[in-house]
């Protein structure tokens, strides 16, 4: 077995290091008004890295597993809110559901001129997928779709929409979802826009009576549940790594911190008290990037496998994100607890992490009852 | 062993109740119960309803007006107000200031400042910490200078909270160098509208600045406002920290905070179910529950030897860590409840006054500040780690 990372995934981690080191303005983010930044995300388009997010058929060249670690890995170290995340949502929807003229909107993706975003989750769906009661209503010449989406990262800022609704079947049945591409401004569409606690921002969607035409259909009709469950799946490995990165970063503060404060006389890192508590620390870390490396190598799995290892790494990664981010503050002190030092902005980031895609409670039931039913 | 209260202390409760009841004022309570936060005025105004009956310092003496409760009873009034609630009284003056003076005031200090702290026309915030000295407290550099009548104070405070609000800061100051660092640290109060004060405030991860750095440069303080002698101050500071430390284990709070987290699992829903009947989230909560039916009567267990005369030591510290502990987890389990609503953050719809909307629930915007914010229950007044220090000490024979 190889846990290197190849050549290429190794420059393109280096690269955006340097990259996201330059470009995310950690003092803004702490202080909470940086949304993100139109610059950074331009030089991510150009350095290549929202291409690295799709398969070389889909336009990109990458979009495995590993590619998706490592690219989120950096942004988490960099604590970069850059909505990255919806590209591996929305823009994979795209990519396996669309026909060709709808798939044409990837290049643009890509490029980094079309922002997107996923609009499922719904006030009281939690973290269930198949939760949506939107409805969309065939008409004569397209379709109507009335409802409500709730917390759609990116939702205000994105040209392109995808958005589910209930074409048959009841609220939690995984039938009779299907997808829609929904461009900005489309009429009856009424948007919230507000700044989420980790960085980035988020909306408040409301859908009255919103008419689209026919070919706004993404896929087939009631039968996108499969394709969103695995755009999930590669979202929690993508989510994760960046939790591993935000943790990474969150540990070498705290590291950093241990040897230069002093209290008693000596630097706080003597005290074996804090010692153990940071080993346990760079153990669990660890724990935490193989269990990213084994979701990033299953997300290619049949379906079972592959969620199994969705939800086992979920868990665990969240487990670790709660210590990580406790942990640090703590061994701060007061300092940890300050908008302005960086920390701060890490262990927000960190944290809204386990709202988004399941939480470590949700997933350790997840994960007991696709195990037993193995 | 009898666990119940006494028919006193029951009619007590009952009267509290009424009290608050009829005298809360239900803005207040809403205010509190929805996580805003609260400013000055609001503070003000519930002291002077508590004080009208003599329940602002309701644990001092009566010689010194306050109401002459026993622990019990103080125990009894934190439980009902938080249950109430109603807004936590501002400790500083009441629970911090008030017992130092008791004990190493002289008579002029007492007759001065007693009744202002009671009547809440000084407010007080508490000026131990500095950049330098944290935990390791005996390092502080903040110094104050005798001249005359007066001492000269130039030095930096930091993490004081509500300083923003206070006229007045009581401070350790170094007022000598030589020998043990302990032996040269006074306890000073000191007007903050003085010349050469400066308050800056820090805003915390919830977005709130409750905690400030205060600034001295050349500051004038006349002698009459040292406490107890000169360079004797650590024994006032050690004091101090004791009774900071009393309600520690913050009962109310984690069955206030307990309740509210089972409401919001109750109208939470999961898998089409509330979230509360789902089996893991249950059990979670059970553990909790648990812990804090015995946290109680271990809370009870130290005031009913306080009652009757022993002085809380190491049990402080074990409520502490106890406390924080358990009050720490329902925060964080009762943002997990709150699910993707617990991300959206417009931290000025949390300010008061403020007529923008939450995003979501109205509880899942607060939860989250709440759940960052209460990190500080285990680093200030001594940090957990430090609390284990003690107890290891003091149980410890090495
Ligand atoms: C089942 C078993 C099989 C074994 N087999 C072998 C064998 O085949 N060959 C062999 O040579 N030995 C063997 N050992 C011995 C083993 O290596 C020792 O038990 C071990 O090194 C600990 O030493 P100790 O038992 O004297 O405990 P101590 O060294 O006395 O330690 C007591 C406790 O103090 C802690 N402690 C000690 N120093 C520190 C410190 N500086 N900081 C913090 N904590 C500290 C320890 O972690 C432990 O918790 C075996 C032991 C067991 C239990
Ligand atoms: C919200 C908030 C409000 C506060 N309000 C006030 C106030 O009103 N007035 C006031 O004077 N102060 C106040 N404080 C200050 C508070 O008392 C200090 O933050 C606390 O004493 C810890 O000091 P520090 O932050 O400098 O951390 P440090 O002392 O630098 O500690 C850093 C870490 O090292 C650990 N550590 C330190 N020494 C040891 C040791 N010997 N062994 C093991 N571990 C150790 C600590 O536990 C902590 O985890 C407040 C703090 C906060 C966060």
């Amino acid at each position: 077995m190889n846990f290197e990372h190849t050549e290429e995934r190794t420059m393109l981690s280096d690269g955006l290091r340097r990259l996201l080191g330059d470009v995310t303005d950690l003092k803004a983010l702490a202080r909470g008004d940086y949304g993100w930044s139109t610059d950074a995300w331009e030089k991510l388009a150009e350095m290549g890295v929202i291409g690295a997010l799709f398969s070389e058929e889909d336009g990109g060249f990458g979009g495995a597993g590993f590619d998706l670690m490592v690219t989120f890995e950096e942004m988490g170290r960099a604590g970069a809110p850059e909505p990255l995340l919806e590209v591996v949502l929305a823009g994979g929807l795209i990519a396996a559901l669309g026909a060709d003229s709808q798939k044409e909107a990837i290049e643009a993706i890509i490029a980094g001129t079309t922002q997107v975003a996923f609009a499922h989750g719904e006030p009281g769906s939690r973290y269930d997928l198949a939760r949506v009661s939107t409805q969309a209503e065939k008409t004569d010449d397209g379709w109507k779709l009335s409802g409500r989406k709730s917390v759609v990262t990116n939702g205000a800022e994105a040209d392109l929409l995808v958005v589910s609704a209930r074409t048959s079947g009841e609220v939690g049945d995984t039938d009779g979802i299907s997808l829609f591409l929904v461009p900005k401004g489309t009429d009856g569409l009424d948007l919230r826009d507000y700044p989420l606690a980790g960085g980035g921002r988020g909306a408040e969607i409301e859908m009255t009576d919103v008419t689209l035409p026919a070919d706004a259909l993404l896929g087939e009709e009631g039968k996108a549940f499969e394709a969103i469950e695995t755009a999930n799946a590669r979202a929690t490995c993508a989510l994760c790594a960046e939790a591993l990165g935000l943790m990474e970063t969150a540990k070498k503060l705290t590291m950093d911190y241990l040897g230069q404060r002093n209290q008693f006389g000596q630097p706080i890192g003597r005290f074996q008290a804090l010692q153990f508590r940071m080993a346990d620390m760079i153990v669990e870390v660890e724990q935490a990037r193989s269990a990213v490396i084994n979701l990033a190598g299953h997300l290619d799995d049949d379906r079972k496998d592959r969620e199994i290892h969705v939800s086992a790494t979920k868990q665990l990664v969240g487990q670790t994100v709660k210590m990580v981010v406790e942990e640090s503050i703590q061994m701060h002190g007061g300092i940890g607890m300050t908008m302005e030092y960086d920390l701060g902005h890490f262990a927000r980031r960190a944290t809204m992490t386990e709202h988004r895609l399941g939480d470590a409670l949700y997933h350790l039931g997840r994960f007991s009852r696709l195990r037993g039913a193995a | 062993m009898d666990l119940s209260y006494s028919d006193d202390h029951e009619a007590f409760r009952t009267e509290l109740r009424t009290f608050l009841d009829e005298r809360l004022p239900k803005t207040l309570a809403d205010k509190v119960r929805l996580g805003k936060r609260l400013i000055k005025e609001d503070h003000e105004q519930w002291h002077a309803i508590l004080q009208e009956k003599n329940w602002h310092a309701g644990h001092w003496p009566k010689e010194h007006g306050g109401a002459g409760w026993d622990a019990v009873q103080r125990h009894i009034f934190e439980e009902e107000t938080t249950k109430a609630h109603a807004p936590r009284i501002v400790p500083f003056g009441v629970a911090m200031l008030g017992p130092v003076l008791m004990a190493f005031g002289n008579d002029e200090q007492k007759a001065y400042w007693m009744p202002r702290i009671l009547s809440g026309e000084d407010w007080w915030c508490q000026g131990y910490s500095e950049p330098g000295a944290g935990s390791d407290l005996a390092s502080l550099k903040c110094e104050a200078k005798r001249e005359g009548d007066h001492y000269i104070v130039n030095g930096q405070k930091t993490w004081t909270t509500l300083a923003q609000y206070a006229d007045h800061i009581f401070c350790l100051v170094r007022t000598s160098k030589e020998g043990k660092r302990q032996e040269g640290i006074s306890f000073l109060l000191i007007d903050m509208n003085d010349p050469g004060v400066e308050v800056k405030p820090i805003v915390l991860i919830d977005g709130e600045a409750e905690v400030n750095e205060v600034w001295f440069t050349d500051v004038k303080v006349p002698v009459e406002n040292l406490v107890g002698e000169e360079n004797k101050g650590w024994t006032i500071a050690k004091y101090l920290l004791t009774h900071e430390r009393t309600n520690i284990a913050g009962v109310g709070f984690a069955s206030e905070a307990l309740s509210n987290l089972r409401r919001i699992a109750g109208l939470e829903m999961q898998d089409g179910k509330p979230l509360i009947e789902d089996a893991l989230f249950a059990a979670e909560i059970a553990k909790l529950e648990i812990a804090l039916m015995a946290m109680a009567t271990t809370n009870l267990r130290v005031v009913s030897a306080a009652a009757e005369g022993q002085a809380p030591g190491v049990e402080s510290s074990m409520l502490k860590i106890k406390g924080t502990q358990i009050r720490q987890e329902i925060n964080n389990l009762t943002r997990a409840a709150c699910g993707p609503y617990a991300m959206p953050f417009v931290s000025e719809a949390l300010e008061p006054g403020s007529n923008i909307d939450t995003v979501g629930p109205d509880y899942a915007m607060p939860s989250t500040a709440e759940y960052f914010n209460n990190r500080k229950l285990s680093i200030y007044g001594g940090s957990n780690e430090v609390q284990r220090q003690i107890i290891a000490k003091t149980m410890l024979e090495v």
